[in-house]
């Protein structure tokens, strides 16, 4: 297992750097357009093919990670806490607070959100730069993403307020915040770190399929979203495989993160 | 124990016998069924339910497709030649004032069910047609001005219809009405066309069967039409459609998409078909709305033509449709596409690409350059958002396209992608845009179907519309010219008027238009007698003449 997590994280230190070495290895940048050669596949010149109108491949993939990878598990991270927030607290204070708690929770879940983020997009102002659509994304993203994890981590911290430590504990005179940092959420943790861990992946595609409300990353920056949305229509895998890089990236990317985290996890548990 | 064991083995043999034989009959049952299939049945695929059969209330176009097919017409436009020509009438006359037109019908034909056809369907079918209760859209071409309008059946196969104001292309209009009985108490469903409604299955299928009474005969003197029955799939997904097409399922696909058809045409070129540019067209325009929420300045340039004949100047339509359309697209410099044979003003020339003459045009205007941003002569930085319908990808990668040709002459476009609903009420109810990148589709080729665009008091005259008195005197101008070329019924009056709108509309480019996509379809290699054409329904235009082979 050891050996596994050093190769998880020789493999996101990989990534990374080579995200952050985009400007030196695609110089040109990820919205060149070769017009004389859209669609083309790998070559010298373009390592990873180019797009439908001529942007090379790599160099999108390259900023695209730096963006996903900084903004999805920033959602993912806001998401938890919100829902570590309000699901772990309603869990161990219980009673009104928790039904209280979970009929926001609930109100949340019945909410149809695609119908928010249009209104959302609705309201934006449209000379936004692209920058700012991908925060606003992430945001919403983020906002709107911690309800069932808050559920989740409720029903939990009411099972462990229950339990027999936690009873020891509270008889031994450990009392509220003390009681609810040092004792319930920790042991709360293999839950974060799992919808930490789930949520990333999860918000990558969401605003890959955003982008059909015109709230994902607008044009022309990259994101790996935007860059799986190539995968539209594609017949076969054979047919122009390093369409797939992104999707494979995202696969390793999130794989690698929950190894060299496992060890965390094994810790709470 | 080792005896029960063999009568179990000896059972098992005999069941896998039994299937055996079940599956080799099954098999043979599919083929003899295929081969009778194969025998003169044409598919392919509606890409919506078909709202009504009854061909006077037709309004969507997987109604039209079936109106097409089993409607008889007095006049067909030829959709090859783009030329009327004689069905149900042998000949018809139009009235010098554009009022009248009086036809003289065939004799000895009857309807699907054996009704007679007479003068009498044409009277009942007109005046169905032009009741207002019944909110037909094809009704409403002829409505040119108030009143009543007059039929005279003046014998059994002569009939004249006079409207109480003139209309435009009046003959042509009636390649749009398929005449119901007056007598069949099968009403719409008895029918003059080579195909009749048999079956319908909602959400899945309509089976369309030949017409035994067709009046129709081919130069060997065989009734047409040549095919058994159409089978029409109802199939909204085109990546079900394409993947149905490759399996032999259906025999054709209209309006066949660049990525598809190239795809298609690696494989298997000789079953694509590229009839060339099409009469629709992709465009952008300016918001011109005089009470739309933007700033003065940036009003002042969407309604500066100099400026708007800059941005165009600076697009470069032939990388659009080389790249985004593969080829398989024109670029576009006037409302009315080459394929419109009759109507494009063949005097009009292309404008050349050249972002160095549209940046001395716009510093002729005040505007200049620096640190790489264009600057207007009061220091606003040219900056201005294009939006375009989120999923049309054609649309997505010519709006990226056109934001990299103006940031070479220093405008930074931002590219918004909106779902539809909220573009159309940013366009028609809050205007709050700037730019729209959108397509128009042509159905048909005469001016007249552009009046709601070119008026300037019309709602679909996008760049300002409902104007109360025209703006600005290039719009008045157009209005005239319109109307003008609306209530004449000389041809060639009318072709003077609608060049000179053409003109207008290029000098002041209220549309920049960009590339009219070309017409592509596939068909099967079974399928006999297809020529795919321009004009709508493409490649089934010629349906009495399509074979199967062994259809006969």
């Amino acid at each position: 297992m050891k050996l596994w997590r050093a190769f998880a994280c020789v493999v996101l230190l990989l990534v990374v750097g080579v995200s952050l070495a985009a400007n030196w290895l695609a110089p040109a940048g990820y919205a060149k357009q070769y017009r004389e050669s859209p669609g083309a596949p790998p070559s010298h010149e373009h390592l990873l093919g180019t797009d439908d109108i001529g942007r090379d491949r790599f160099a999108r993939v390259l900023y695209g990670t730096r963006i996903s990878l900084l903004l999805a598990p920033a959602a993912a991270l806001l998401s938890t806490l919100m829902a570590a927030i309000v699901g772990g607290l309603a869990g161990y204070l219980g009673g009104a607070w928790a039904r209280g708690a979970m009929a926001i929770t609930d109100l949340f879940l019945s909410l149809p959100w695609l119908f928010l983020l249009i209104t959302v997009r609705a309201v934006m102002p449209l000379n936004v730069s692209p920058l700012f659509s991908v925060l606003v994304t992430f945001l919403m993203l983020g906002l709107l993403g911690w309800t069932s994890t808050a559920r989740v981590l409720c029903s939990n911290a009411t099972s462990l307020r229950n339990s027999d430590f936690v009873r020891q504990a509270r008889a031994s005179g450990v009392r509220g915040s003390r009681l609810f940092w040092i004792h319930v959420l920790p042991n709360l943790k293999p839950v974060l770190y799992a919808q930490f861990w789930i949520s990333i992946p999860a918000f990558v595609l969401s605003e890959a399929n955003l982008g059909i409300l015109g709230l994902g990353v607008a044009e022309p920056m990259p994101s790996w979203g935007s860059l799986l949305k190539e995968l539209e229509g594609l017949v076969s895998v054979g047919e122009e495989p390093w369409k797939f890089v992104p999707l494979v990236l995202l696969v390793v990317v999130v794989t690698s993160f929950q190894l060299v985290l496992s060890k965390h996890d094994e810790a709470a548990a | 124990m080792r005896q029960r064991h063999e009568e179990f083995r000896g059972k098992l043999n005999a069941m896998i016998t039994t299937c055996r034989k079940a599956i080799l009959s099954s098999i043979c049952l599919a083929i003899l069924v295929g081969s009778a299939f194969a025998q003169g049945e044409l598919r392919f695929c509606l890409r919506s339910e078909p709202k009504t059969f009854d061909p006077l209330k037709v309004e969507d176009d997987a109604s039209a497709a079936i109106r097409y097919l089993t409607g008889g017409v007095l006049i067909r436009m030829n959709r090859q030649t783009q030329a009327l020509e004689p069905e149900l009438a042998q000949s018809w006359k139009v009235s010098k004032d554009g009022r009248q037109i009086t036809f003289k019908l065939r004799s000895s034909i009857s309807f699907s069910d054996g009704t007679p056809f007479s003068a009498e369907d044409v009277a009942y079918t007109m005046q169905q047609l032009w009741d207002p209760s019944l909110h037909s859209a094809t009704g409403d071409a002829f409505r040119s001005g108030p009143g009543n309008l007059e039929v005279k059946t003046i014998s059994p196969i002569q009939i004249s219809v006079t409207f109480p104001a003139p209309v435009a292309g009046l003959d042509r209009q009636f390649d749009q009405v398929a005449i119901l009985s007056a007598h069949s108490p099968k009403k719409e469903m008895a029918v003059l066309g080579p195909f009749m409604v048999a079956d319908y299955k909602p959400g899945a299928t309509v089976l369309l069967k030949r017409n035994p009474n067709y009046w129709k005969s081919d130069a060997q003197g065989h009734k047409l039409p040549c095919l058994d029955s159409i089978r029409l799939d109802i199939q909204p997904n085109r990546d079900v459609e394409m993947l149905r097409f490759k399996r032999g399922e259906i025999d054709l696909i209209n309006s066949l998409d660049s990525e598809y058809f190239d795809k298609l045409a690696a494989t298997s070129p000789q079953l694509v078909r590229d009839a060339g540019a099409s009469l629709d067209s992709e465009q952008m325009w300016f918001n011109e709305v005089a009470k739309a929420p933007l700033p003065a300045y940036k009003k002042n340039w969407f309604r500066s033509a100099n400026f708007r004949r800059a941005i165009s100047e600076a697009i470069n339509r032939a990388d659009l449709a080389r790249v985004v359309f593969r080829g398989h697209a024109q670029p576009a410099f006037g409302p009315v596409s080459p394929a419109n044979k009759f109507w494009f003003n063949a005097k009009l020339k292309p404008e050349a690409y050249s972002s160095d003459a549209a940046l001395k045009a716009l510093q002729s205007e005040g505007f200049r350059l620096e640190n790489g941003a264009l600057k207007d002569k009061d220091g606003n930085e040219v900056v201005f958002s294009i939006i375009t319908n989120s999923g049309n990808k054609y649309r997505e990668r010519m709006a990226t396209m056109i934001q990299e040709d103006l940031q070479k002459i220093g405008i930074h476009v931002n590219v918004v992608t909106l779902d539809f609903p909220s573009l159309i009420e940013r366009m028609t109810q809050t205007f709050d845009y700037e730019a729209i990148l959108l397509g128009l589709t042509n159905v048909g080729l005469d001016p007249s179907e552009q009046m709601n665009v070119w008026l300037s008091s019309s709602d679909n005259h996008q760049w300002n519309p409902s104007e109360k008195t025209p703006e600005t005197a290039w719009e008045a101008e157009i209005d005239k010219l319109m109307r003008e070329q609306a209530s004449s019924a000389d041809a060639n009056k009318r072709k003077q008027s609608f060049d000179r709108v053409q003109e207008i509309a290029v000098e002041q480019m209220p549309f920049i238009y960009l590339v009219n996509r070309n017409a592509l379809s596939a068909v099967a290699a079974n399928l006999q007698g297809a020529s795919p054409v321009i004009v709508v329904p493409q490649t089934y235009w010629n349906v009495e003449r399509l074979t199967i082979p062994g259809a006969r």
